[in-house]
């Protein structure tokens, strides 16, 4: 039972349908889909084949995906092989019966921010925009391992953003009230209410930064990074996309008119009617080729994780004031999320000041955790938008689109924008949830100013 | 962490620091006759170069002095700091080549 529905109030918000279904996007994802509807020879995961394959000492088990040399042209490439673009290739072929198109990615399959964000996903952005995009994001999640056949490990264990301060508690509560104008779910939880949902939670009056309250998505949750992008990658491969690892995109190809004509490529050139560039922290420096500058700045930001530990941190808890935020993973590792750090970088590291901040406020927050040690830190390189929301959108380059400025929190975006990234390649416009979300949003002075509304840095 | 030479003060740790973003990008003197893309040019896109940058630090807790900075994005490697007003130094392939190293 929810705090509201014993207070009465649970018919204020039910989760519901929202409207941004009408116009049919999305809706081939909601029903589960049969793989002979679709595959050459992608075998299907299920109870019985996991026990065919162990009684058969699981050596019967095949390539995900087909492993390809590029081909000299195609209708449409994807640039960048993470779970954002191999999601695009996916929804162009699933719902745009596309099926001539190549991802490309510079290293392998999903290593850059994919392999090394904390994996939240949640909805609970203030404005409008924000919210449908990602709540529009959120609903793919909650059928993603159906759809894929390919377990995702999405788990909708809450997401509880704590306030230490009375601007806290007004913020947080208008952002209860605006989601739950859109029917996203967000609720308002006293410090003891929190403590019930969290146990580790430390409320006492005697901290620096005492908690005065949280607001609690029940909705949200994790998911296994590298089974999304695995997952993504065999349903498109099995649709025919081609899959282009070691493949580093050095020029955009134009025509006479200025438009697209393909990509030079370290594994030589491939021309494409379209060309979708999905390059997170590199997409200043790809679109760069295209003679095409970004409002966007790439730092890198950093996390860690724990040694693992049994069971004991039941959801996930994020503090935007003293910048903490921390997870655990199925592997019993607490995730750990820092801050960026504040210079321009491309080096994937970043300085050990910032998650020693992080780490004090986990320990002043989750006593219990002081003893735990860190095993590993790393860092990601987070492409950030002066107004910290996406561009997902056209280009003044006919032919070329770019989907980034996802910063500090596209994890949990990826399906959503993996959907609607392909809707605005394959006909060439926005869908109506990422039309705002365009380069000339900065010009024409409509910036979707999340930077203060979000939480701390997903 | 960054070792950063404030041209002022010496070097000192990135801890006494804060970024202030690329540098040398001069508010239109003409205000009035800009148009709304020159201005989105100049209030919001950025070079964000994947190698060297000329970019902004202010000594916070230091002498609280602005200065721009030489650095290499794919190493952090500084190649040098230098007062506000210079221009942006020109610097020879060999020291380009030791930054990105």
């Amino acid at each position: 039972m929810t705090f509201l529905e014993k207070n009465g109030m649970s018919f204020l918000f039910k989760p519901r349908v929202r409207s941004v279904r009408a116009d049919g996007v999305g809706a081939a994802h909601c029903r589960p889909t049969g793989l002979a509807a679709r595959g050459m020879n992608m075998q299907k995961f299920s109870a019985l084949s996991l026990a065919q394959k162990a009684l058969g000492g699981h050596l019967g088990w095949t390539p995900q995906w087909r492993s390809v040399a590029p081909k000299p042209a195609y209708d449409i490439v994807i640039v960048g092989g993470g779970g954002h673009g191999l999601g695009t290739a996916y929804y162009l072929a699933r719902q745009h019966g596309l099926r001539n198109i190549a991802v490309i990615e510079r290293g392998w399959l999903a290593g850059g921010n994919t392999a090394r964000n904390t994996t939240i996903i949640r909805s609970n952005y203030l404005f409008n925009e924000s919210s449908s995009y990602y709540e529009h994001s959120l609903k793919l999640w909650e059928n993603l391992s159906q759809e894929l056949n390919y377990n995702v490990m999405f788990s909708q264990r809450g997401c509880l953003m704590v306030a230490h301060t009375v601007h806290d508690v007004q913020v947080f509560k208008r952002h209860v009230h605006a989601n739950r104008l859109n029917g996203i779910d967000n609720e308002w939880l006293s410090a003891e209410e929190a403590k019930a949902f969290c146990p580790p939670l430390n409320i006492s009056p005697n901290i620096r930064y005492p908690v005065l309250g949280a607001s609690l998505q029940r909705r949200a949750g994790t998911a296994r990074h590298d089974a999304v992008a695995w997952g993504f990658a065999r349903a498109a491969s099995d649709m025919g996309v081609d899959i282009i690892e070691n493949c580093e995109v050095t020029g955009i190809l134009r025509g006479p008119g200025g438009e697209v004509r393909g990509v030079e490529t370290t594994r030589g050139t491939i021309r494409a009617g379209k060309v979708g560039v999905s390059a997170a922290g590199h997409s200043s420096v790809v679109m760069g080729m295209a003679g095409i500058r970004l409002p966007l700045q790439s730092n890198p930001l950093q996390a860690l994780v724990s040694e693992p530990v049994k069971p004991a941190f039941p959801t996930i808890v994020m503090s935007n004031t003293i910048h903490a935020y921390i997870s655990q993973s199925d592997k019993g590792e607490m995730v750990i999320g820092a801050g960026t750090d504040s210079y321009v970088s491309y080096t994937q590291r970043g300085g050990l000041h910032i998650p020693a901040h992080t780490l004090e406020a986990i320990c002043e927050l989750f006593p219990m955790f002081r003893r735990l040690r860190m095993l590993r830190s790393w860092g990601g390189i987070t492409d950030n938008t002066p107004d910290r929301s996406p561009i997902t959108a056209k280009t003044p380059v006919p032919g070329l689109y770019v989907n980034c400025g996802w910063g500090t929190g596209g994890f949990k975006a990826t399906p959503g924008a993996a959907n609607l990234f392909a809707w605005t390649i394959a006909r060439d416009e926005p869908h109506p949830i990422n039309a705002p979300f365009t380069i000339e949003r900065f010009r024409d002075g409509v910036m979707i100013d999340e930077a203060a509304a979000a939480a701390v840095a997903h | 962490m960054l070792l950063i030479r404030c041209p002022y003060c010496g070097e000192r740790s990135e801890i006494e620091f804060a970024n202030g973003g690329e540098a040398h990008i001069a508010r239109p003197a003409d205000p009035m006759s800009r148009t709304d893309e020159e201005w989105a040019q100049y209030l919001y896109m950025r070079d964000n170069p994947k190698g060297l940058i000329a970019e902004r630090w202010r000594h916070a807790h230091g002498c609280n002095r602005f200065f721009n900075a030489l650095r290499d994005t794919r190493t952090d490697r500084f190649v040098m700091t230098y007062e506000m007003g210079r221009p942006r130094p020109e610097i020879d392939a060999a020291t380009a080549a030791e930054a990105a190293r």
